[in-house]
């Protein structure tokens, strides 16, 4: 039986492998489209510099953050439920950091002068602090897995995984003031955006956990303890919960600035496909549902309930990020306030942005990257979370 | 030499510097192979009241000048450096129309968030994108509240030799530097048939500019943002 069960999985896993090796592959091929042809072939332009790839590059350099806060709680917080579960965690952090870098500089209109990028540092751009900060992010989670994979490390674990766990604050920090320090536009300028970026990631990485976890258990006959789950789920709702909460205050202070009512009536009411992605994708599926599979008893007992409810937030997640990087550059620039503008160059003019497949298929590409190393990273080490339930039982680490 | 010979020689020289583009007068070329001096800061006063609705001899002007002549078939992917911009007060309903392009502000945002430092801003002012080091990352047009950077989305084939210009860089209004090192003012401020367009050294009070800075009210566009823009507007 187990043989058989080893010939299944071995046939799975290069199922996987290969899928992940194409998706991958195609999101290479995509990539090199566009850099031959130019941005021309993509639904970018001069008013929507940022489309679809940074959506997609985005959500994984955030969720690779937020995937990391399991381990965290584990070794910084002490938690023991979540202690076996840091080295997939730190495994997923890698995995979609290198996914969504990819994606970002594979988008780069000189994607052949990564060399220059590294090499040449401008110390008051967000970006130019993000050229140290994502690469150190490899190089401590790397250490961090190192601590927590061999038993010589362990006593470093916990003075490494506090390391990890401030350089991400500061990772996402850094990725939420990509748009917090801009002050061109109206959707960003906000001081509000790191910690809602912070929040965001905790959300959103929680989520891919806990659908890659089920997936593993599922492949390994195995099932989640149910208090352990319940532990999770909870706090999954606490961290869409707050996510709602900054969406919320963000919304409500630009309601309160009449500059701004122009730009949140057309998010929010009359912007066409934004509108729709906010109430529609971010708060009824990637926030309300959620919190009812995880909160409402009959809903909640529900097979796969908790998944489900993962899965929304990552769909929530996506539709939020097309509404805050999308909607915020098809709105136009204010350059005349008080003044209505025209001219040659679209000014006063909402943009109608349409994504190009390549750039769908780069987005794409960057989750395929994630999912190999995770596939492959899976296999050739021991990354499935096992829980010592008589000795978590025990230290009464099970309940609340 | 002789006397009346002299007085010839100085007359033609007056008369010539009298009869060829204004801007050339205004303004000091550079020294062939020495850096852009700290004490100059180059500016430019738009009169609106003077610009026509319809004229667009700057945006021409600059195209010719810069080579942006490739047709495409988006033109919201075209590169646009100077464009015009018709304005009404929705309040009075007043019109206005100016050309607007890179401000070449004092504390310019592109520079600041360029992660590579291809955005820079010259010592006598002028905000410029070096071309070897710009990798296209587009930030600077995130940070741009003017709306004045436009990125290469396709192959080039009609460049101006002295202007760089290539696929997957960002570009903007250079106030023509290579005109200006040479002593002459941009190509739009000398294509205006009406004489909108004021070049010169801000720093020189003895300069038009200057001199027209002081005695007529001017504005800075999103004066709000204190970026120190070295383009100002009268009449707005």
């Amino acid at each position: 039986m187990k043989n058989e069960f080893s010939r299944v999985e071995e046939k799975l896993f290069y199922g996987l492998a290969a899928l992940g090796a194409l998706v991958t592959a195609v999101g290479l091929g995509a990539a090199l489209y566009m850099e031959h042809h130019g941005h021309v072939v993509t639904g970018m332009n001069n008013q929507i510099v940022w489309g679809l790839p940074h959506v997609f590059a985005i959500f994984l350099i955030v969720a690779a953050s937020g995937v990391l806060n399991v381990a965290s709680i584990g070794s910084v917080f002490g938690k023991a439920v979540y202690k076996p579960r840091a080295p997939l965690s730190g495994l997923l952090c890698i995995a979609m950091l290198a996914g969504g870098l990819a994606v970002i500089m594979l988008d780069l209109g000189r994607a052949d002068r990564l060399v220059v990028a590294m090499t040449h540092f401008n110390p008051t751009s967000v970006f130019g602090w993000n050229v140290i900060l994502y690469p150190g992010m490899f190089g401590i989670v790397a250490v961090y897995m190192w601590t927590l994979m061999e038993r010589r490390m362990y006593p470093w674990s916990k003075p490494v995984s506090v390391a990890a766990f401030i350089w991400r604050l500061l990772l996402t920090t850094g990725t939420g003031s990509i748009f917090g320090f801009l002050v061109a536009r109206q959707a960003y300028q906000s001081a509000v955006l790191a910690p809602m970026f912070i929040i965001m990631s905790f959300a959103w990485g929680l989520a891919v956990f806990m659908v890659v976890q089920k997936v593993m258990y599922g492949w390994n006959d195995l099932a989640l303890h149910p208090d352990i789950r319940k532990r999770m789920k909870n706090l999954l709702a606490i961290f869409v919960a707050a996510v709602f909460y900054f969406v919320a205050v963000y919304h409500l202070t630009n309601f309160y600035f009449a500059k701004q009512v122009a730009f949140e009536r057309f998010i929010l009411v009359d912007g066409g496909i934004f509108p729709l992605l906010f109430w529609g994708g971010w708060l009824l599926a990637g926030t309300v549902l959620p919190l009812l599979l995880i909160f409402v008893p009959g809903l909640a007992a529900m097979r796969g309930s908790v998944t489900a409810a993962s899965l929304l937030v990552i769909v929530g997640a996506f539709c939020q990020l097309y509404v805050f990087i999308i909607g915020g550059e098809a709105f136009p620039l204010e350059i005349f306030p008080g003044m209505t503008v025209s001219s040659s160059f679209f000014d006063g003019r909402i943009d109608h942005y349409a994504p190009s497949l390549p750039e769908f298929l780069l987005g794409l590409g960057g989750i395929g990257i994630a999912f190999t190393m995770t596939v492959v990273g899976v296999r050739v080490l021991r990354f499935l979370p096992k829980d010592d339930l008589a000795k978590l039982g025990a230290a009464g680490s099970l309940s609340d | 030499m002789s006397a009346p010979e002299n007085k010839r020689r100085a007359f033609l020289a007056a008369v010539g510097a009298v009869a060829v583009a204004p801007g050339i007068s205004l303004i000091a070329p550079s020294q062939a192979g020495t850096a852009a001096s700290s004490a100059v800061r180059f500016g430019m006063l738009v009169d609106t009241t003077k610009c026509s609705p319809g004229c667009d001899a700057c945006v021409k002007a600059c195209a010719a000048e810069n080579g942006l002549v490739e047709p495409i078939a988006d033109l919201r992917q075209g590169s646009q450096w100077i464009r015009k911009i018709d304005l009404v007060d929705t309040a009075t309903g007043r019109q206005h129309s100016l050309p607007m392009m890179c401000q070449h502000c004092a504390k310019p945002p592109c520079v600041d968030v360029c992660p590579t430092g291809a955005s820079f801003k010259r010592a006598d002012g002028i905000v410029l994108v070096d071309r070897h080091i710009c990798i296209g990352c587009r930030y600077c047009m995130m940070a741009c509240p003017y709306k004045a950077r436009s990125f290469v989305h396709q192959p080039l084939t009609t460049q101006n030799p002295e202007v760089p210009r290539g696929l997957g860089c960002v570009e903007a209004c250079t106030f023509c530097v290579q005109r200006t090192d040479r002593g002459l003012a941009p190509a739009c401020a000398d294509a205006c048939p009406q004489g909108a367009m004021l070049f010169g050294d801000l720093n020189d009070p003895q300069s038009a500019i200057a001199k027209r800075l002081k005695e007529v009210a001017t504005t800075q566009v999103r004066a709000d943002l204190k970026l120190g823009t070295g383009v100002r507007y009268q009449g707005i």
